[in-house]
Order: structure tokens, then C-alpha cells, then sequence
């Protein structure tokens, strides 16, 4: 039972940090209609930014997000306008041209990160890390919880903003209808490039705050761009509460899986579910819902 | 389309200078070496781009028929201690079962799924051989003597595979079925609604690609000696690898992945000696770095591959001559 109660707990709260990764992805998928597999690498690089603040100047992880995620976000505003966007009216033979550059950005990405800061793995050394609190046999870990309480206030956040600004607006108005969008007056162009940037923001901060918990290296990326899309499609894709369930759903997969089958197949079970989604339910679980 | 002849002369004239390359020059075993990579990656390229240049059906998974290939030839040694010989028999074969098999999945998804269905697949084979000790002998890999030390029938071998990859591309293209495959690329439902089987067409560009690829596997295991679950099911190095080879080269031509092949490994290994000392030790971290840049590069300006384009290219260099020659 307490064993159960572990799996079940600890599954929760990655399952919020595995929401904020699927977030970003679920809103670049739904404006840019591409699958952005540069994720995870950019989620990278908002991680050695941080690394760097506490290493070099020892800036707290938790307050230099201040610093990783704007950095995140001008960078993918740049990538995105200047690499991603000219593909639009590119004519060319196979229609996944952009996702194939986020594979070559996801490259130079790690192979610079490989660059300046070697392949070691490194941590980051605080008071609170590998902190834990003990209730009757089941451990919750600090950092773990910390960083599910910044990704529930990060989706409550960006719902506010899809829901209730203008910009949000702009934002569904351009996933729903690219075309339509522009000709009510919304710049898909300038939409596009901030939906990225702000998709990128989001894994940002998620990244961040991963930091006390997992470790780095620049091959840390794929992991979770594999993560992300198996998220979004299993929430369905463009739903909020989709990438939250989604999120949930791979955690508590991930933690009963490696718990009472086999530990060493715990990356294969999100990846099985997802070819059964997209099989099986196609919509994902948002079209069960109808939310 | 194919109003030309079915091999030109100078095709004749590239395999054998091909086969006589060893003939010429005396290489050294690291040349030797590097050569049957980029003829290794030229069967892989040119298989890829069969299914995804041809057909349209990018597939993030290509690692799954090659390592497929490579533990066709490796389980029955393993196990039985059969000779990896005979993965050359099986290793296609074997990929090509496997192919079929994933194809009942993945091939009803479209564009962005279907890549991402056969990128998972890929990975959840990988987990699988890494975890199916009894079968596979986990992360330890299979070892074996390899049975030639010089590097030259090895050579041969891959450059035997690489011409039957790229003839079968060349007579799959000049048929009835390389129509088809180009009217499901172009518009599956289109394709459909005339009357092709595009199911059916598809299955048929997954099994040709798939049985190079697992040759291509099975090879490498023959040639290696060595093999584990991470380095034959590798998404980087493998799947994507495959993708970017083509794409460098130029995707749905003939001759664009064996180029992109070439540039590839010429690129990498150039920074990876650090252009052969001549440049400093810190050169070599960057092979990877510029070979990503060069893809970036490609995509923007160069949508149809260096081979695609070709025109395009050759128009841009003229130019310039021009107006040099102008001033």
C-alpha cells in the first residue's frame, strides 16, 4: 500500500512538471502546425543558463529563472522569425521542411552546449536539495513539489492569458484558422514567432526549475522533446486541460509501470501508449470529454 | 520523366572507379575505413529516400530496420553461435517482416504522426533489445572475431549492397509502382480516388527501403564485430543521420543521398581530425555543430538538396563569375 501511495504521489507531481513541458508543445503545435523538436533542446539550454548563473555568479536556480527565460524566449523569437518562418513560402518537395530544421536547430543547440560546457554531468548544490518530507512512509520531495506548484500557477498563468487577453485571442485565432486570422487583422507572421517564443518560455522556467532535481548534460533534450509530444498527443492537441491530463497520465504510466513491471522499460511505456493514441484515439483524450 | 537512359555512362563510370579505387591508391586502413562508411551511409540515405523522398512517408525511424538487420545477424550468433554470415540472407528479410509489421500501425497515420509513430516504434525497439537479455545480450551487445582483418572485401561487400540499393530505386522509379509512389507523396487522396491502393503502394516502398536498410545492419555487425541496442537503434546517429543525409543530398533524386553521404562524412571527419592537424586541437569538438549548421543552411536556401538544386547553384556560381569578371 505504501508503496502504491509512493508511485501514485510522486507520479502526481511529475506528472504537473511533465504538463509545462506538454504546454509549450501543445501551443507551438496548434499555431505553428509543426512538431517542434528542437524542444527539449531549448529546454536544454534555458538549464545552462541557469547552471551557469549559480556556478559562476551563485545565483539561487529558483531566482534566475529571471534570467533563463527571457534569454529562452528572445532566442526562440530569433530562431523562429528567422529560420522557421521563411520556410512558409518555401516550395519544397516534402512537406516537413520545418520540422526537419528544428531537428538541424536542435543539433547546433546540443553540439554548442557539448562546446561550452563539455558532456559532464552537473548538478546544482543547494540547502533544499534531495530534501524530502516524511509522511508515515511516504516521501515528498521538496524540490519536486516546488516545482509542481510553479507549474500548476504557470498553466493557471498561461490559461489566463490564452482565455482572457487579446493576445490570447489572437493566439486561438490563429491556430483555429491561419488565413481567416489575418484578415480580421491579427499578424499570423508576429503571432507565430511569439507563440513560439512563449511555447519555448514555458519549457524554460519548467527547465529551471528541473534543475535541483534532474541532471544536466547537453544530450539531456530528445528526452524530453520525446516527452513533450507524447503528452500532447495523448491530451489532444491545442487543450490546455488536455496537456494537463496528458501530463498526468504519461507521469503515473511512467512511475506504476517501472514500480510493478519492469523499471527498465519505464521510457517505452509513454511511447506505447502514445502509437495506442494515435491509433485508437486519434483526438486523444480531450475528444473524450468534448472539453 | 525518364525519357534518358536507364544506367548513363558516367554512372557506369563512378561504380567503377568505385571498384577501383582500392587499386589506385594505397590507403590507409582509417581512409579504408572511412570509405565504407560513406558507402554504408549511402545505403542508408538512398534507402530512407525511397520511402520518404519517393513516397512522401518521412519515416524518424529508419534505426528500426537497420538494427533489425544488425540482430538478424547477431541473435543467431548469440544464441547459437550461427555465422553472422548469414545475416546478409536474413538481415533484409528480417526488416522487411519487421516493416510489414509496423506499417499495420504507423501507415495509418499521416505527415507529423506518421513521423513521430515511426520515431517511437524505433525507440521502443531499442528499449526492448536493451532489456531482452536472453535474446540479445542487453547493453553488453554481441561480440564477435570479424573474419577478415583487411578492410578491402568489406569494401566491396557494402559497395555490392549500395548498387543493388540505388538499381532498385532506379527500376522501382521507372515503373508503374514509382508513378504510384510519386501520386501518394504528391496527394494520397488523390492517388486514392483514381484508383491506387496507396496502402498497398506504401507497404511495397517500406518493404524495398526496409530490406536495404536491414542489409545495410547486417553488414555492419559482419564489419564491426561488435554491436549493443544504443549505437544500431541510435535515433541521433541513425534515424536522424539517415534524414539529414538525404536532405543535404537532395530527397526524391537518385544520386542526392549518396552526395549528402559524401559531404557528411567528408564534412564531419575533416573537423574531427581538425582538418588533419593543420588546425587547432578544439576544431574537432565542432564536426557535429557544422554539419547542423550545414543542414540549416540547406533547408533555407537549398530546399531540394545539393542534387536538386544543382541548377540553382550552378546559375548562383555563373553569376558571380560574371560580375567579377565585370569589374
Amino acid at each position: 500500500m505504501e508503496m502504491f501511495l509512493q508511485s501514485l504521489i510522486s507520479g502526481l507531481l511529475v506528472g504537473g512538471l511533465y504538463a509545462i513541458i506538454g504546454l509549450g508543445m501543445s501551443l507551438i503545435m496548434g499555431v505553428l502546425k509543426i512538431i517542434n523538436l528542437a524542444h527539449g533542446q531549448l529546454m536544454m539550454v534555458a538549464m545552462y543558463v541557469s547552471w551557469s548563473a549559480w556556478n559562476y555568479l551563485g545565483i539561487d536556480p529558483y531566482l534566475s529563472v529571471v534570467l533563463s527565460v527571457p534569454f529562452t524566449f528572445y532566442l526562440a523569437k530569433f530562431l523562429s522569425k528567422y529560420l522557421l518562418n521563411p520556410l512558409i513560402e518555401k516550395d519544397s518537395i516534402l512537406p516537413e521542411n520545418q520540422v526537419l530544421m528544428t531537428v538541424g536547430i536542435g543539433m547546433v543547440l546540443v553540439e554548442l552546449a557539448r562546446f561550452l560546457f563539455t558532456s559532464d554531468y552537473r548538478s546544482v548544490q543547494t540547502s533544499y536539495t534531495g530534501q524530502a518530507w516524511d509522511l508515515g512512509g511516504v516521501s515528498i520531495s521538496i524540490p519536486l513539489l516546488i516545482a509542481f506548484i510553479v507549474s500548476l500557477l504557470l498553466t493557471a498563468g498561461l490559461f489566463y492569458l490564452l482565455m482572457k487577453t487579446d493576445l490570447g485571442r489572437s493566439i486561438r485565432a490563429t491556430a483555429q484558422d491561419r488565413l481567416a486570422a489575418s484578415l480580421m487583422g491579427v499578424s499570423a507572421e508576429k503571432i507565430t514567432v511569439l507563440t513560439y517564443g512563449i511555447g519555448s518560455a514555458l519549457i524554460a522556467a519548467a527547465g529551471t526549475f528541473f534543475l535541483p532535481i534532474f541532471y544536466l548534460y547537453p544530450d539531456v533534450g530528445p528526452e524530453f522533446t520525446a516527452k513533450a509530444f507524447v503528452i500532447t498527443i495523448l491530451g489532444g492537441l491545442g487543450s490546455t486541460v488536455g496537456a494537463i491530463t496528458g501530463g498526468i497520465v504519461l507521469a503515473l504510466a511512467e512511475t506504476f509501470g517501472a514500480t510493478y513491471l519492469s523499471s527498465g522499460y519505464r521510457d517505452a511505456y509513454g511511447l506505447i501508449i502514445f502509437l495506442l493514441v494515435l491509433v485508437f484515439l486519434p483526438g486523444g483524450l480531450k475528444s473524450l470529454t468534448k472539453v | 520523366m525518364h525519357n534518358d537512359k536507364f544506367i548513363s555512362k558516367s554512372e557506369i563510370g563512378i561504380f567503377i572507379f568505385a571498384l577501383a579505387l582500392p587499386f589506385i591508391f594505397d590507403f590507409s586502413p582509417y581512409i579504408q575505413g572511412l570509405l565504407i562508411f560513406v558507402v554504408l551511409w549511402v545505403v542508408l540515405g538512398t534507402s530512407w529516400n525511397l520511402l520518404a523522398g519517393y513516397t512522401g512517408q518521412v519515416s524518424f525511424g529508419h534505426a528500426a530496420f537497420f538494427g533489425i538487420g544488425a540482430y538478424a545477424a547477431g541473435v543467431p550468433f548469440f544464441l547459437f553461435k550461427v555465422s553472422p554470415w548469414w545475416g546478409l540472407l536474413f538481415g533484409g528479410i528480417t526488416a522487411v517482416i519487421l516493416g510489414y509489421l509496423l506499417g499495420i500501425v504507423v501507415f495509418r497515420l499521416r505527415g507529423p504522426y506518421f513521423a513521430l509513430g515511426t520515431l517511437a516504434a524505433a525507440e521502443i525497439l531499442r528499449i526492448a533489445f536493451g532489456q531482452e537479455e536472453w535474446l540479445t545480450n542487453g547493453h553488453n551487445g554481441i561480440l564477435y572475431m570479424t573474419t577478415w582483418v583487411s578492410k578491402y572485401p568489406y569494401y566491396f561487400i557494402i559497395l555490392a549492397i549500395a548498387a543493388g540499393t540505388i538499381l532498385t530505386v532506379k527500376v522501382v522509379m521507372r515503373r508503374r509502382e514509382g508513378y504510384y509512389f510519386l501520386s501518394i507523396r504528391e496527394d494520397e487522396d488523390a492517388a486514392s480516388a483514381i484508383g491506387i491502393n496507396a496502402s498497398k503502394y506504401k507497404n511495397i516502398s517500406m518493404g524495398l527501403s526496409s530490406f536495404w536498410a536491414g542489409m545495410a545492419g547486417a553488414f555492419y555487425f559482419i564489419y564491426m564485430g561488435f554491436i549493443d541496442p544504443e549505437t544500431v537503434f541510435a535515433l541521433h546517429n541513425i534515424s536522424i543521420i539517415s534524414i539529414l543525409v538525404g536532405i543535404i543530398g537532395g530527397v526524391g533524386t537518385i544520386w542526392g543521398p549518396a552526395i549528402g553521404a559524401i559531404i557528411m562524412v567528408l564534412l564531419q571527419e575533416t573537423f574531427r581530425s581538425a582538418f588533419f592537424g593543420f588546425a587547432p586541437q578544439w576544431v574537432s569538438g565542432m564536426h557535429a555543430f557544422v554539419f547542423g549548421l550545414l543542414v540549416i543552411f540547406v533547408i533555407l536556401y537549398l530546399p531540394g538538396g545539393v542534387v536538386g538544386d544543382w541548377d540553382l547553384i550552378r546559375k548562383k556560381l555563373h553569376l558571380k563569375r560574371k560580375s567579377e569578371m565585370k569589374k
